[in-house]
């Protein structure tokens, strides 16, 4: 079982929602040993089996607001639970983890500055572009150490 | 002087929407509205492609139930075409839809619903959710993911997606079903079967014990619409529409590409939703509903038994005719989640399932198309017309939950009027109202959720504008 699991989600049509997916895609066809990447539409509640096994989950997304070119932070298990809609946040998903299935794993949120979100069909904007170029670059590095550790925000 | 509420967005739906409710001096709601203030535009975007790519485009409008989409797509295509899907291909189109409707039932019941059922419309609003129901019964939380799982499991190991099947297709199905992928499957059945009972049990017992909210709740009668077979049975797939009067008489039936003959739609000023309605009853009489409380009011039986003992037992609470009341639709709900699983065991026990003959071949003999079927929150039409190259030159796609419009706006308004005070704004009331709207499950844009887009802010306006009161929920 791989250490690492990334899951980029979003909807690729749909303008710069489509970051996490572009950033999944592009950390896959470097074939990291340890990492395990999946692309999701959205997190859904059964995604709670997927993290079993992994010592830690790196979820990305694009951010509609906050810093540029992109926030990371540790979550713990529950926070933000909002379940707001038919999705699920990924605080939200770690606790189902931990609280029903018993998962240790540790959980991370890259969350990339998106700004077009709203034109099906549109591609990733040059600004988001700039802003994933940026997030690969940090998270690349501390993905190919292999220890999760490091993957914790300085 | 007259009040706003505004709820924005509700929680636990999909989407971006907001409530208004118009408050009259005494504190009692005179209107209320569901705002939905995005605009998507996929039809226009999807103006100019060529019609058989819709059936692999059209599931990014939504990812909580892309199977429908995609079915309806190829459906259009089907008819563009003129040809008559395989058997096989028909079987397979049945069993991904069919674990999609489970799947879909299953988070609206255990996920979005019971932990207002099994927690108290009046409880921490903080740990009213999946969370909280996982403290509270955690066996229970485990047994509403893994029915949830077994769905995406069908799709997964049909087409190797999770979310987005890719595998429906003009003429069929692209994929075929293995036999151990069919036996796997066909293995998790029993355990899914009790989760659908013991479901049932829950809100049955609810019910009993709470009769006299239940049968109040958002209470409207209405006419339904649903997809019924040969013999009135409700089918999700295929079949004529009908459409039934409140006391359970029928209203009409017609073949799906005639859906425009029977349905109008109208703009509204307040929202992006259009309003549809049955057009012989026009626009102030016509609005009907449409989804797991249709179909179950709409057909005559159910084709599995247990399925039917709890159809007839459903309506039995009205003397046979029609159930009334958007909180009827988590009962409707629940005897569909038990049809899926039934169905499930039907189809991956027919022979013909793990058939090779998948998908029929043919080539545009027409330049438009009806596609219809039943998604999760109600009937779905796509119709599609295309000029003499395929490319598409109009797309109309009247989905479900905007002809469930009216009918919301319906239960927002007795709901409303039944638990708000605008001198006295309770959580409790307030989640009334959005349980209202949760009855009908709806899923109203979910095709962008990025970080940051699920707060909820109320407001509470006067006549000039002015904020009288606020409470922000969430970030």
């Amino acid at each position: 079982m791989d250490q690492i699991l990334l899951i980029g989600y979003g909807n690729p049509g749909r303008g710069d929602d489509g970051l996490g997916p572009a950033l999944a895609e592009r950390i896959s066809a470097l074939n990291l040993p340890g990492v395990r990447v999946d692309t999701e539409f959205q997190l859904n509640v059964e995604d709670a089996y997927a993290l079993l096994g992994h010592s830690v989950a790196v979820f990305v997304d694009a951010a509609v607001e906050g810093a540029e070119p992109f926030f990371y932070r540790e979550i713990g298990a529950g926070d933000e639970a909002s379940f707001g809609s038919h999705s699920v946040s990924p605080a939200g998903l770690l606790g189902l983890a931990h609280q029903l299935l018993g998962a240790k794993t540790r959980g991370f949120v890259l969350g990339i500055r998106g700004y077009e979100f709203d034109v099906f069909g549109a591609p990733i904007s040059t600004r988001a572009q700039a802003n994933l170029d940026a997030a690969i670059a940090f998270l690349e590095p501390r993905l190919r150490a292999g220890d999760p550790g490091v993957l914790a925000p300085a | 002087m007259t009040k706003i509420v505004t709820i924005n967005p509700v929680t636990r739906i999909e989407g971006h929407a907001r409530i208004t409710l118009h408050l009259g001096d005494d504190g009692k709601a005179e209107k209320a509205y569901f705002h939905v203030n995005e605009f998507r535009g996929f039809e226009k975007f999807c103006e100019g492609r060529l019609y058989t790519e819709m059936p692999t485009i059209t599931p990014r409008i939504c990812g909580i139930c892309p199977t429908s989409h995609s079915m309806a797509s190829a459906k259009a295509c089907d008819a563009i075409q003129r040809i008559i899907p395989t058997d096989t291909g028909v079987l397979l189109r049945r069993l991904v839809q069919a674990a999609q409707m489970m799947s879909s039932h299953a988070l609206s019941f255990f996920h979005l619903s019971s932990p207002d059922l099994l927690l108290g419309f009046d409880s921490d609003v903080a740990s009213r959710n999946i969370l909280g129901l996982a403290a509270k019964d955690p066996g229970l939380a485990v047994k509403g993911i893994r029915l949830r799982k077994l769905g995406q499991e069908v799709s997964e190991r049909l087409t190797g997606k999770k979310i987005h099947v890719l595998g429906v297709v003009p003429g069929g199905m692209a994929f075929a079903l293995k036999e151990d992928d069919r036996v796997a499957l066909l293995e998790q059945l029993p355990e899914a079967l009790e989760t659908c009972k013991l479901a049932l049990d829950i809100l049955k017992r609810y019910i009993d014990a709470n009769r006299k909210m239940v049968d109040s709740f958002a209470m409207f009668e209405s006419p339904y619409l649903g997809t019924v077979g040969p013999d009135g049975e409700l089918d999700f797939y295929d079949g004529v529409l009908r459409w039934v009067n409140p006391d359970g008489s029928i209203l009409a039936e017609a073949a799906p590409s005639q859906y425009r003959d029977y349905i109008a739609e109208r703009s509204m000023d307040f929202t992006y939703l259009k309003y549809p309605y049955f057009k012989k009853l026009g626009f102030d009489k016509g609005f009907y509903q449409v989804g797991t409380l249709g179909r179950v009011n709409a057909a005559s039986k159910m084709s599995t038994p247990l399925a039917q003992a709890e159809f007839k037992a459903f309506r039995s609470l009205n003397s046979g005719n029609p159930v009334h009341g958007a909180f009827y639709h988590h009962y409707a709900r629940l005897i569909e989640m038990l049809y899926c699983v039934e169905e499930l065991r039907r189809l991956l026990e027919n022979p013909g399932i793990t058939g090779m003959d998948i998908q029929a071949r043919g080539h545009r003999n027409d330049t438009e198309g009806v596609g219809h079927t039943e998604a999760p929150r109600g009937t779905l039409f796509h119709h599609y017309r295309t000029d003499d190259t395929g490319s598409l030159t109009r797309v109309n796609l009247l989905i479900a939950t905007g002809q469930n419009n009216p009918a919301m706006n319906r239960a927002i308004f007795e709901v409303a009027r039944q638990y708000v005070d605008g001198n006295k704004i309770t959580e409790g009331a307030l989640n009334r109202v959005e349980h209202a709207i949760r009855c009908y499950d709806p899923c109203l844009s979910c095709s962008t959720h990025a970080i940051g887009r699920m707060p909820i802010d109320l407001q509470l306006l006067s006549p000039d504008g002015q904020v009288l009161d606020q409470a922000v929920r969430g970030s």
